[in-house]
């Protein structure tokens, strides 16, 4: 028997005639390079804040207030963004706010991922009682209006890390649960599942072994589209004053702080303000790409 | 001969399987008894939607629930009756004495995972071989299937084979615990000719080896011929006939495995016409009172109507379900 040799590329692509230059394959992808860089970089400024940033975030000084970004009429070498009101250097202050954010939205995907995996699997594999009390608990989170019960929470339990965390799990499992439900759904009457059971396989072990693997890639895609909307929805609580709270520096906080003096210094909301939307946009593109990538059908099966 | 001094491996009696929809309930197995030697092949024979499959499933206990239902029955495991067993005990008998090939080999491995890691997993469950003891096994598994170089193949994904290798693979994760019985549902269905007829010949010798018995669940009267020692014809739910291979070809009592052969095409006559039974196979929500084949039936009497036959002795392991033989 030969051996036939397919791989994803050969498959799909037309046959290359040579292999093309690097800098070429670098800018047919820029989708996937860019929004990688741009990702790639806030986990290392995240990561090396301490480091990069050239002043303290939080060091207030009443000289220096509003002072315009650096290449500005009026702007020093020393604050390259400028200062806010309180005399504080943005660029140190968005530094350290990727901190926030990202820890904000790693810590909320850990949560709703495997919440809503689990919930999903169980629920699309069991099928029955447990499915339709699963689902119908996963209908309700839907349908309450996320915002609020932010707010409420904020509220009940006073702002902080863990509040924002709490705020952005409580109903952001229910997505995660439905996706994962339905993929399992389509795996569970497979003929592959039922080889296992054949094999004398307990329902638990087929969860684990056969479907989660199978279900692995549309998870990654949710997962990555999921880091920008969780960054955008801790900005809105922050900008909201429900989110980390302040002296810490958090982008959406910063954007807020801007918006009384907007009309005299528009880089203090400017500068946050466009971060999260590059942010958020990578994410965006990272995920079709991947989704594009890791597509079933476009897999040889 | 031989084959009657075998020990007898599986004995099925009076097996009802049911499957309660909202349209009622469907007498998908309506009490059938049969059994199989050590080293033997018996054949399931029927159209689609008579039981086959059903009852290849019951015998596994694992029916889709929780529509699907065995009511009534023995399903003798060398001599312990499996309807009996916890669902624990149960499922160590799946894979590591009863096990089953499915029909299509595109569908029945898992894509994600090497070839080897699909063999090793009821090795590993169902024997408790670790390591490279369990490697070893899976090896002598791809041997025992003819899978070329099998320390390569075992790395392979099973996007890597071909059709006829994957239903290879997948025979020899069924084998792979060497279990007692083997159910093959219309394994080589999805095959070309050529490779079915090689999948066969592979069987056989698989069996010789191990002297596995196997029930082959088929619709093929000559799939029958090339693999079978004997036949169970089965029509809505019942076995109406079963008999040795040579003796059901040579000479068939019931009327339904009469048109059955009858309608096989053959290459060493002429006929204006293929052979078609006329008629559809009875609803299995509502059967008529006598004889299920009795509508389609060229020998209808009035008793046939009436009150459902029983079994008569006609031959050696010949048995028939008909009023025209009493």
């Amino acid at each position: 028997m030969m051996r036939v040799q397919i791989t994803k590329r050969t498959a799909n692509v037309r046959p290359r005639k040579k292999s093309r230059p690097r800098h070429i394959h670098v800018l047919k992808n820029l989708t996937f390079y860019l929004p990688l860089l741009v990702l790639t970089l806030l986990v290392f400024t995240a990561v090396f804040a301490d480091v990069l940033a050239p002043h303290d975030p939080v060091a207030v000084s009443m000289q220096e207030r509003l002072l315009p970004p650096a290449f500005m009429e009026g702007g020093t070498k020393k604050y390259l963004l400028g200062t806010d009101q309180l005399g504080r250097d943005i660029l140190s202050r968005m530094i350290y706010g990727s901190r926030i954010s990202l820890s904000v939205s790693l810590a909320v995907i850990a949560i709703t991922a495997s919440v809503g995996t689990v919930m999903g699997i169980v629920a699309g594999y069991l099928g029955g009682a447990t499915e339709a009390l699963l689902m119908r608990i996963t209908d309700i989170s839907m349908a309450f209006p996320p915002m609020l019960l932010a707010l409420l929470l904020a509220v009940v339990f006073g702002p902080g890390f863990w509040t924002v965390v709490l705020a952005l799990s409580i109903l952001g499992w229910a997505p995660y649960a439905r996706l994962i439900r339905g993929e399992t759904l389509k795996l569970r009457y497979t003929d592959f599942v039922a080889q296992a059971r054949i094999n004398g396989a307990s329902s638990l072990r087929i969860m684990v072994k056969h479907i989660f693997p199978n279900i692995v890639n549309s998870l990654i895609v949710v997962i990555t589209m999921a880091v920008g909307m969780l960054i955008l929805a801790e900005a809105a609580l922050s900008f909201l004053g429900v989110g980390v709270p302040p002296p810490a520096p958090s982008w959406g906080y910063m954007v807020n702080e801007g918006r009384s003096v907007i009309d005299r210094a528009w880089w203090i909301s400017a500068f946050p303000g466009i971060v999260i939307g590059l942010v958020v946009l990578s994410g965006n593109f990272l995920g079709d790409w991947l989704r594009d990538k890791l597509d079933p059908r476009l897999r040889q099966l | 001969m031989m084959q009657n001094r075998a020990k007898t491996v599986l004995e099925v009696e009076g097996l009802r399987t049911s499957f309660f929809t909202r349209k009622g309930e469907v007498k998908a197995v309506d009490g059938i008894s049969f059994y199989v030697r050590e080293g033997e092949t018996l054949g399931l024979v029927g159209e689609s939607g008579c039981g086959k499959t059903v009852t290849g499933l019951s015998l596994l206990r694992l029916l889709p629930e929780p529509a699907g239902r065995i009511l009534d029955g023995k399903i003798l495991l060398d001599g312990i009756d499996l309807l009996a067993l916890s669902k624990k005990e149960m499922r160590a008998v799946r894979g590591k004495v009863i096990s089953m090939i499915l029909q299509d080999p595109m569908t029945s491995l898992n894509p994600v995972y090497t070839v080897g890691e699909q063999i090793a997993e009821p090795v590993r469950q169902q024997q408790g071989l670790r390591g490279e003891k369990a490697r070893e096994a899976v090896i002598a598994a791809l041997r025992l299937l003819h899978i070329p170089s099998p320390e390569v193949r075992l790395r392979d994904y099973p996007f890597q084979l071909s059709g006829g290798m994957r239903q290879r693979v997948v025979g020899a994760i069924a084998m792979s615990c060497n279990p007692r019985l083997l159910i093959a549902d219309e394994p080589t269905t999805a095959l070309d000719a050529t490779i079915q007829a090689q999948y066969l010949a592979l069987f056989k010798e698989v069996q010789r080896k191990t002297n596995v018995a196997i029930i082959f669940i088929t619709h093929d009267f000559g799939v029958v011929a090339r693999m079978c020692h004997r036949v169970a014809v089965m029509y809505a739910g019942k076995i109406v006939e079963t008999a040795p291979t040579e003796v059901i070809f040579r000479q068939p009592w019931h009327p339904y495995t009469a048109a059955l052969i009858n309608s096989v095409p053959r290459l060493d006559r002429k006929v204006e016409r293929l052979y078609s039974i006329k008629g559809q196979p009875p609803s299995l929500i509502n059967l008529p009172p006598g004889c299920r084949f009795c509508p389609r039936c060229p020998k209808e009497r009035e008793i046939c109507r009436e009150r459902e036959p029983e079994a008569r002795q006609v031959g050696s392991e010949h048995f028939v379900f008909c009023w025209q033989v009493s």
